[in-house]
């Protein structure tokens, strides 16, 4: 009996899985600032505006874009961590609040975050063990029981529990830590991860390791990956679906083919272009991007990314160019009006 | 690298001892160690702090045990012995303006004087630690105004203010201590709350929101522990502020009154014999000073032990 449901679940989790896992639709934070004036009027961060994407389960949707481009803030807004102005989070089919939904704890079980900042993210006083079965000891498991999963954990992120679990996060190296939070971030068996970051700070040997680690857990827990990261490289090998955000919209969205070998929008291949290659060969003069962007509390008006754009026109600057499908096949998205028919700008494709 | 980083680790492993059972036992006793173990072990390897504790120490257990110690009553007064200098026979510190021996004196009077030090430093701890958890924690409008009454007391210096309330209310131990109590709340509930925004903001508290833990439980596991430090390094300032102000206020009448043994109190009825006895009208002054210095160096212990930044 248990051993045929067993087999049951086996094939479920094998069979192609295309319902999406998590979707998020028109997600809104804009954070109040004080204006540098006294009395001076109320300015508002526009740091994520109008966020809509789908993550199927199993897949990994891969989230670039440059620093303070909103990533961050989606991730904490996809917990809940800092309430939307606007917007909805389904995840697996139920959505917060009301009657059938998740509550806040039902919805922190089955989605958990890695975050951007391995030390400042473990509690300076708790031991690594103590830190992993926090979350577990939060959700009613006995001390004891909780205790037991921390350090199998410990095991499967690849550090050995005897060594490890009494240790604290000044006693680790940065790649320890950033395995002791995924540990964390695995307590509580969540079917979604975000992962803020997670890999950014390490040295590029134990990038790869933890890198690893991440794929090989994903296979073995059949999980789904939320993964944020501002090094293209790292996305495009982790990724089956990628998203491009630029202060704070979604500028193009699409798989890991279509952004990296077809990309549309001229700011995803801006970034593509100036990252660094190895290949001389591939080493093009293509104009990189320059100069910061522009001040999220008053981004420019219509496109967002016209003040560094090449082919910014008039109609640019008067309508905002909305995420529009491009290629039906793969659902490659992107928000541009050179890819929009009839929009009035003179350049297509 | 990933070899590299744990066999780092082994390697000193090896070096302490050859079998691996036999090694995990002072590798545990060497690197498990919590972090209250790391804040004692370096206060007690700090001479000064350790010398303060120490004269604390006897000063507090004189003070305490004063009855059983075989002293002279400290009240007891003899017209004839009045103002002996200091190493009279039968009175090692002399004899006050009264004839009452100092050395019984003095050690009779760490009673009050420490009392009136820790005391209103331990209420105040509990009522200005809670409210700047709160303030600290909830944040928003609750923060601002729990923080702007705490502001309206910034306005004065705290001598001051407690020179007024105690006025106010009128002298007495009991209304001296009150006194200091309420100076001390604002000071007390505005760092707590700096300390505590400061947590709240870190990313191990987010991380336990996240991991959807209620707010208490999450102020008892990650708040709390990382606030006590800074806290008790700072209430132990205060009680050097205390032992003066307290000194202080009976100094001018305001505190204890005669003839209760005070060291402030002491300094002020000996304060006509500075010419006739130096060294005896100094002497209560001194156990001010020591008394307040040696807190206030155990606090600077503690700071560096437990690397606050405040
Ligand atoms: N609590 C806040 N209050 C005000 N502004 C905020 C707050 N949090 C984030 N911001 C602003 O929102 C914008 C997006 O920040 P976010 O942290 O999401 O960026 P990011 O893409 O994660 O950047 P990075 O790659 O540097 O981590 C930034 O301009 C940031 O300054
Ligand atoms: S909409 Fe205009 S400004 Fe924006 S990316 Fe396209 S061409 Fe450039
Ligand atoms: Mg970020």
């Amino acid at each position: 009996m248990v051993e045929h449901t067993m087999l049951m679940t086996a094939a479920r989790s094998t069979a192609p899985e295309l319902r999406p896992l998590l979707s998020v639709r028109n997600l809104r934070k804009y954070f109040p600032v004080r204006s540098d004036r006294l009395m001076g009027p109320r300015l508002l961060v526009q740091a994520v505006d109008d966020v809509s994407f789908t993550i199927t389960a199993g897949e990994t949707l891969g989230i670039v874009g440059e620093s303070g481009c909103g990533k961050s803030t989606t991730a904490r807004l996809l917990m809940h961590l800092i309430a939307p102005d606007a917007g909805e989070v389904w995840l697996g089919g139920k959505r917060l609040g009301g009657s059938g939904g998740f509550t806040l704890r039902e919805l922190r079980r089955n989605m958990q975050m890695v975050f951007q900042d391995s030390y400042a993210s473990l509690n300076p006083r708790l031991s690594v063990r103590d830190s992993i079965a926090f979350g577990p000891r939060a959700h009613g498991v006995p001390a004891e029981k909780a205790r037991a999963k921390a350090r199998e954990l410990l095991g499967l992120v690849g550090l050995d529990p005897g060594q490890f679990s009494r240790r604290y996060p000044h006693e680790l190296s940065g790649g320890q830590r950033q395995r002791v939070n995924l540990a964390r971030a695995l307590a509580l068996d969540p079917k979604l991860e975000i992962l803020d970051e997670a890999v950014s700070a390490l040295d590029k040997s134990i990038e790869a390791q933890v890198l690893n680690l991440l794929m090989d857990l994903k296979r073995e827990l059949g999980l789904t990956y939320l993964f944020i990261s501002h090094d293209l490289n790292v996305v495009q090998y982790v990724s089956d679906h990628v998203l491009v955000m630029y202060l704070g919209k979604v500028v193009e969205l699409g798989t890991v083919d279509d952004i990296y070998h077809r990309p549309r929008h001229p700011y995803t291949r801006a970034l593509l272009a100036s990252r660094p290659s190895m290949d001389p060969e591939a080493r093009i003069d293509r104009s990189p991007l320059t100069g910061d962007p522009p001040n999220p509390i008053n981004p420019p008006s219509g496109c967002r990314f016209r003040t560094r754009c090449a082919f910014a026109e008039a109609v640019c600057e008067k309508v905002e160019p909305a995420l529009t499908v491009c290629s039906a096949a793969s659902g490659h998205a992107v928000a541009c009006h050179m890819h929009i028919d009839r929009s009035g700008h003179s350049r297509h494709g | 690298m990933k070899t590299v980083e744990t066999e780092k680790i082994t390697l000193a492993f090896g070096a302490a001892g050859g079998q691996p059972t036999a090694v995990e036992i002072p590798v545990g006793a060497v690197i498990q160690r919590t972090y209250w173990h790391n804040v004692w072990r370096r206060v007690s390897r700090d001479p000064f702090t350790v010398a303060c504790a120490l004269v604390l120490t006897v000063v507090a257990a004189a003070a305490l045990f004063a009855p059983w110690l075989g002293l002279p009553e400290p009240t007891l007064t003899n017209s004839a012995n009045r103002l002996l200098p200091v190493g009279s026979p039968g009175h090692l510190l002399g004899t006050d303006e009264l004839g009452r021996d100092m050395f019984s004196r003095l050690i009779y009077g760490g009673r009050l004087s420490l009392m009136m030090g820790i005391l209103p430093v331990l209420v105040a701890l509990l009522v200005g630690g809670t409210l700047g958890l709160i303030a600290g924690f909830v944040g928003g409008r609750v923060n601002m105004l729990i923080m702007r009454i705490t502001d309206v007391f910034y306005a004065f210096p705290s001598i001051l203010l407690a020179v007024a309330i105690a006025g106010s209310l009128g002298a007495g131990i009991g209304n001296a201590l009150l006194a200091i109590t309420i100076v001390f709340i604002p000071p007390l509930t505005r760092v707590t709350e700096s300390v505590t925004t400061q947590v709240r903001a870190m990313d191990f508290v987010e991380a336990a929101r996240a991991s959807g833990a209620g707010t208490f439980t999450i102020i008892r596991i990650h708040v709390l522990g990382n606030v006590l430090g800074p806290i008790f390094v700072y209430a132990t300032v205060l009680i050097s502020v205390s032992i003066v102000i307290s000194a202080g206020l009976s100094f001018i009448g305001l505190g204890a009154s005669p003839p209760d043994a005070e060291w402030g109190l002491m300094l002020n009825t000996l304060r006509e014999a500075i010419f006739l006895a130096p060294l005896n009208s100094v002497l209560p002054g001194f156990m001010i000073f020591i008394a307040s210095m040696c807190f206030n160096l155990i606090s600077d212990g503690l700071r560096s032990a437990m690397d606050v930044r405040l």
